[in-house]
């Protein structure tokens, strides 16, 4: 180096951190990597359902790297579509681990994201001061379900068709503007090469982008307020003499090494589907996909990929199409008022009642139930199965501001615990 | 001139801009939103198709595509027009009262022009699905008294011999009657209310 006087910064930790100096000069590295991650402070007492945050981004990123190389080969056209993912499968080199690794990331996108909900009922982590964390990731959750929607047409398999045909119908259910936007939509009077290119656009290219921007708004939101724990008790109330909350330990290294644990066990199970059982028996890619899409020929039973069929079920068990329509939409929007339906003065379900508990267990039988239910034909004491289900679904969430108030709770511990 | 500034003028001018960027970004998003309609070449595509109906006996239902829709002609029987009064009482509009199902010459009993040619969109008027063909009588999923018609399978919508909807289904409205018109008696022009006659273009 030609630079005759050395900095201060050179004597004391070398040219390394001459580096860092030059670089957080001109932009906050140092500063973001401190403040996000190394004197970021997370409770020291999460469990096994903290891990799922982190799997859903390992996914995301997943999902984006394969999709790119899927794009490089696959042809977004009526008359090339089925073919063009035929040789990705067959003739490109390792085409197919690329798309197998895609697919089953659309269903385990979903198992995480379920699961990382999951967390937030049972601790409630949606409630004050993290509403607008909950409202952005249920965003997020409602563009995930259009992105898979629209990934899904793009194999146009007889399925992909018929899929698109059933779910593109359900706006035409809206009263009056309906049958136009159903045209709108499809840019054609039916499902057709107009369809799939736009579907390729928007699931290439516009929901990725939201996608990231909605993630990264939600890291954003959730690093204000800080994370919620297994006991619901803010960490911030009790500091130490240099601010640093008492129950809390920096997310690095304490946190980032235990997500690489969580990460390991959830790639041995993702490489098991990927390359034991790609299709889960019908349950990731369904069978009639495998047939080229026909618009004279609706298979003869339709169901959408499992992640869907709880709200599937809710649809046929209405015998109204704008009744149905209507609650489908309902089931996915209650979510999003689920921090002021929850009027219990505790957060965790450590200190809550058996009326929460039972609602909440029912909730999860309901929602699982009618998974099921949604995958199986719609006739006899399925439908009526799907019916009673559909109340219990309802009913966690217009009876919640009821039995969270009178529900009895447990006094709250001022510090976290340690017991399970 | 005055240093000072005024704040009710400044709110004014902000406003005014504002309101005046607005109108322009809602001017610049109306061809974004038009591109998403049928292009020039889907309805090119969406033209009217000729039908040759001279080999469809009696009973028997043919499948053509309209704008990629099928559309079914069916010859109906005497047995299967005399059946449909009957479907009045089960049926959620028996007398084709939604006027956007049918266009006027098919707003009758049989919803057709001529009373044994029947012709329909074959989608379901609930979420798109193909009803499967269910001509035979007393037979099939709709039991016992099943006077003939289809049968979605994807939700269990059924529809009688003129395309009308039963109670109990989840369609709403009786299957949709396309534009048609007969160029002659065995042969049909589906997507147009009017045939060209003869001498005209």
């Amino acid at each position: 180096m030609a630079t005759a006087t050395p900095r201060a910064a050179d004597a004391k930790g070398g040219r390394w951190a001459a580096f860092m100096s030059w670089i957080d000069a001109r932009l906050p590295v140092t500063q973001f990597w401190k403040s996000q991650a190394s004197e970021y402070y997370a409770p020291k007492n999460f469990n096994f359902w903290y891990y799922f945050g982190s799997l859903a981004l390992l996914v995301l990123v997943i999902q984006l790297v394969t999709g790119i190389f899927l794009t490089m080969n696959y042809k977004p056209s009526e008359a090339e579509a089925f073919g063009s993912v035929e040789y990705i499968m067959r003739e490109v080199e390792w085409g197919w681990l690329i798309r197998y690794i895609h697919s089953t990331g659309a269903s385990a996108f979903f198992i995480v994201v379920y699961l990382h909900m999951m967390r937030a009922f049972l601790y409630g982590s949606y409630k004050n001061p993290r509403e607008l964390l909950w409202i952005i990731g249920m965003l997020i959750y409602v563009s995930l379900m259009a992105e898979a929607f629209f990934g899904y047409v793009l194999p146009w398999g007889n399925m992909s068709f018929w899929g698109a045909q059933v779910i593109v119908s359900l706006f035409g259910a809206i009263p009056g503007i309906g049958p136009d936007l159903v045209e709108w939509i499809r840019g054609d009077y039916s499902i057709s090469d107009i369809t799939l290119n736009r579907f390729f656009a928007l699931h290439v290219a516009a929901l990725p982008l939201v996608l990231i921007l909605l993630v990264v708004v939600h890291v954003t939101a959730l690093h204000e307020v800080g994370s919620n724990n297994p006991d619901g008790v803010e960490i911030k109330k009790h500091k130490d003499s240099k601010g640093r909350p008492l129950d809390g330990i920096p997310f690095h290294p304490y946190y980032t090494y235990k997500d690489l644990v969580g990460v390991g066990v959830f790639l041995v199970l993702f490489c098991g589907v990927i390359f034991f059982a790609p299709t889960l028996g019908g349950l990731f890619l369904e069978h009639p996909n495998f047939e080229p899409a026909n618009p004279l020929n609706t298979p003869e039973h339709i169901a959408p990929v499992w992640y869907f069929t709880p709200y599937y079920a809710i649809l046929r068990a209405v015998p109204d199409k704008l009744t149905g329509a209507a609650l489908m939409g309902a089931a996915v929007l209650l979510f999003f008022f689920l921090p002021w339906l929850d009027r219990s003065p505790v957060k965790s379900i450590r200190y809550r009642g058996w009326l929460f508990k039972t609602f909440l267990g029912a909730f999860v039988i309901a929602f699982v139930g009618l998974g099921y239910l949604g995958l199986q034909p719609a006739q006899g004491s399925y439908v009526i199965a799907a019916r009673v289900l559909a109340v219990v679904y309802f009913a966690f969430f217009l009876l919640m501001p009821w039995y969270t108030k009178v529900d009895k709770t447990k006094p709250v511990p001022d510090r976290v615990t340690y017991h399970a | 001139m005055s240093e000072e500034v005024d704040p009710s003028r400044r709110q004014f001018l902000t406003a005014a801009t504002m309101a005046t960027g607005a109108i322009g970004v809602a001017f610049a998003i109306a061809p974004f939103v038009a591109s998403w309609k049928p292009s020039a070449r889907a309805k090119a595509l969406g033209a009217p198709v000729e039908v040759d109906i001279s080999k469809l006996e009696a009973g028997a239902m043919m499948t053509v595509q309209w704008r990629k829709q099928p559309i079914w002609i069916v010859h109906r029987t005497k047995e299967m027009l005399d059946r449909l009064p009957a479907n009045d009482a089960h049926l959620k509009d028996p007398k084709s009262d939604n006027l956007d199902q049918q266009p006027d010459y098919a707003h009758n009993e049989q919803r057709s022009r001529k009373p044994e040619i029947l012709v329909l969109v074959g989608t379901c008027t609930h979420l798109g699905c193909l009803p499967k063909q269910r001509f035979a009588v007393g037979v099939g999923e709709g039991g016992p008294d099943w006077p003939g018609g289809w049968f979605c399978v994807c939700h269990g919508s059924r529809f009688d011999m003129a395309g009308r909807v039963f109670q109990g289904s989840p369609a709403a409205m009786n299957l949709r009657v396309p534009p048609y018109d007969f160029i002659s008696d065995t042969k049909i022009l589906v997507g147009a209310d009017r045939a060209p006659r003869k001498g005209a273009a």
